[in-house]
């Protein structure tokens, strides 16, 4: 990185830190922060929107949808989330490839379950075998965000299925009696007033989320904490220019510093949209709001 | 996310159209955690033993070689599921892990285990002994009757022992010398182990031909002495063909 870093050995102290905190191992660290954020950036929508779809199935009037809903939050909510990662991620992707497999590879005889082999031919490879490796890296984070979006969206569904409920049955018998239908009884009365019973449980979610990245590993995408494991681990002279004794406490002190940062965050920005949502509602928060205006 | 996916997808559909036939390309799957045999470099790229012999016998199979990392613990369920190709981790050749996956010919001799401990004066027979888990390390401690902590990285189990959590940790010499070497508080103890029938490439049982190429490509470099020449810069501790 800089010009000076040809003998680190040889350096004063803070031209050997620089030094060190720009190889390409630390870049990767600092990678995949941007990775861990993207993540949640992309995630947390997905993941309201399968609670969403989760939650207004569970109330439809249509039997197998409500069936289906109910049976989402229940199981998905049930099963642990190291279980469902190590299990479901794997069953997926074997999914995928057997459905390619069968519609690209129609000739093929050789069972695809070969003993503990899973075989299926190499135009069904998801992603294909002789892809880059960046290929496989977004294949990667894409299970991985659709895992993460699946588990939380169960609970997310749940959360807002509450919410549906709390929102006074006074206010839609109004729009009842004002001739709306039901469909524009859902989408002007009840979900513009469930927000704000929701978001308690969802900031919840949220935070339950950001910490919860590091399952990524898991999913074999290389996120902060497997970084700062490796880096901190310490080093001996001769497979690296800057050998150094156990540092871990160090990078993960680093990381302690960045989750309680990121928290604080999003608490500052989840009040505020909780002072927004609370606005003119006919909550005891909304009252006080009035009062003091 | 549902337009990544399909977008991958989509990607992933027309690449395959342009280019599907066998091995075109052989993803190699490591640990990039147990030095000298594979390891993250400086510039966060596998180095070490084996990615010089592997760089090596890809060539001399003629394939182009991929390198994956991958957590040990899990290193073998995404070899079978096909998430890699090929295993080159410093994976001993041993009954067990025979039945699951293939081997090649192995590409270095039953490789000593040794002990490292903070005073020669351990009991190394009804101690506390570390080891990664899933190693035939861990599976010698557990049979010899001494108590066993098992940890998920190599780096653990020696933290583990600086840390008085254990008394001594039991790993491939190789991996111990270069950290015995390098700080004071740290000795080999006791006798070496000699364990496994040597390190092989593991790969799908129903892969035969790319075991066959590699088994052809491992025994070529044993013939020319190429083999020797890496176990000697890599492994000083270890026999030579």
């Amino acid at each position: 990185m800089f010009t000076f870093c040809t003998d680190p050995a040889s350096l004063p102290d803070w031209q050997w830190m620089a030094c060190y905190l720009t190889t390409g191992k630390h870049m990767s660290l600092y990678w995949s922060v941007g990775t861990v954020l993207l993540l949640l950036a992309i995630t947390a929508p997905t993941a309201l929107l399968f609670g969403f779809g989760g939650a207004s199935a569970a109330r439809a009037g249509f039997a197998p949808l409500r069936w289906f809903g109910k049976t989402y939050i229940a199981i998905v909510r049930g099963v642990p989330d190291i279980a469902f990662f190590l299990f479901f991620v794997i069953a997926l992707d074997q999914m995928f490839e057997y459905i390619r497999h069968r519609i690209l590879c129609p000739d093929w005889t050789e069972a695809v379950r070969q003993g503990n082999d899973f075989v299926v031919c190499a135009a069904a490879k998801l992603p294909l075998g002789n892809a880059p490796q960046w290929v496989h890296e977004v294949y990667g984070f894409a299970t991985a965000v659709l895992t993460f979006a699946i588990v939380f969206g169960a609970f997310a569904a749940n959360v807002l299925y509450g919410a549906m409920r709390a929102v006074p049955s006074a206010q839609l018998e109004t729009a009842a009696a004002y001739g709306m239908n039901q469909r524009q009884t859902f989408w002007r009365i009840l979900v513009p007033q469930m927000w704000v019973y929701a978001l308690p449980g969802l900031s919840n979610l949220w935070m339950v989320l950001i910490k919860a990245t590091p399952l990524l590993f898991l999913l074999g995408v290389e996120d902060i904490v497997y970084w700062a494991r490796e880096l901190g681990g310490s080093k001996t002279p001769r497979f690296t220019d800057y050998p150094h004794g156990d540092w871990r406490m160090w990078y993960f002190l680093a990381l302690l510093v960045f989750y309680l940062a990121f928290t604080k965050l999003s608490e500052v920005v989840l009040d505020r949209l909780m002072a927004r949502l609370t606005h003119g509602q006919a909550t005891a928060a909304g009252e006080a709001q009035r009062k003091a205006a | 996310m549902k337009k990544l996916i399909i977008s991958t997808a989509a990607l992933a559909l027309m690449a395959g159209m342009a280019m599907a036939d066998g091995h075109s390309t052989v993803r190699l799957g490591t640990e990039g955690a147990y030095p000298p045999y594979n390891f993250l470099n400086d510039a966060g790229e596998v180095d070490g033993f084996e990615r010089e012999l592997g760089d090596e016998l890809c060539a001399r199979a003629e394939l182009s070689c991929e390198w994956v990392t991958n957590e040990w613990d899990s290193i073998i369920p995404n070899l079978v599921s096909g998430n890699y190709d090929a295993i080159i981790a410093g994976m001993s050749i041993t009954a067990e892990r025979d039945e699951v996956i293939d081997f090649t010919d192995p590409y270095t001799q039953p490789d000593p285990s040794a002990y490292l401990a903070m005073s020669d004066s351990v009991d190394l027979d009804g101690g506390v002994i570390a080891a990664q888990s899933g190693t035939i390390q861990a599976g010698h401690v557990a049979q010899m009757g001494a108590t066993l902590v098992e940890f998920a990285t190599p780096e653990e189990t020696v933290a583990a022992v600086k840390a008085g959590e254990a008394d001594a940790v039991l790993a491939d010499k190789s991996f111990l010398m270069p950290i015995a070497e390098a700080e004071a508080e740290l000795m080999i103890v006791g006798e070496d182990v000699l364990l496994g029938g040597g390190i092989g490439m593991g790969v799908r049982e129903s892969d035969n031909e790319l075991r066959d190429k590699m088994s052809a490509a491992i025994q070529s470099m044993k013939d020319d002495g190429s083999l020797n020449a890496l176990i000697t810069k890599w492994l000083p501790d270890s026999a030579t063909f």
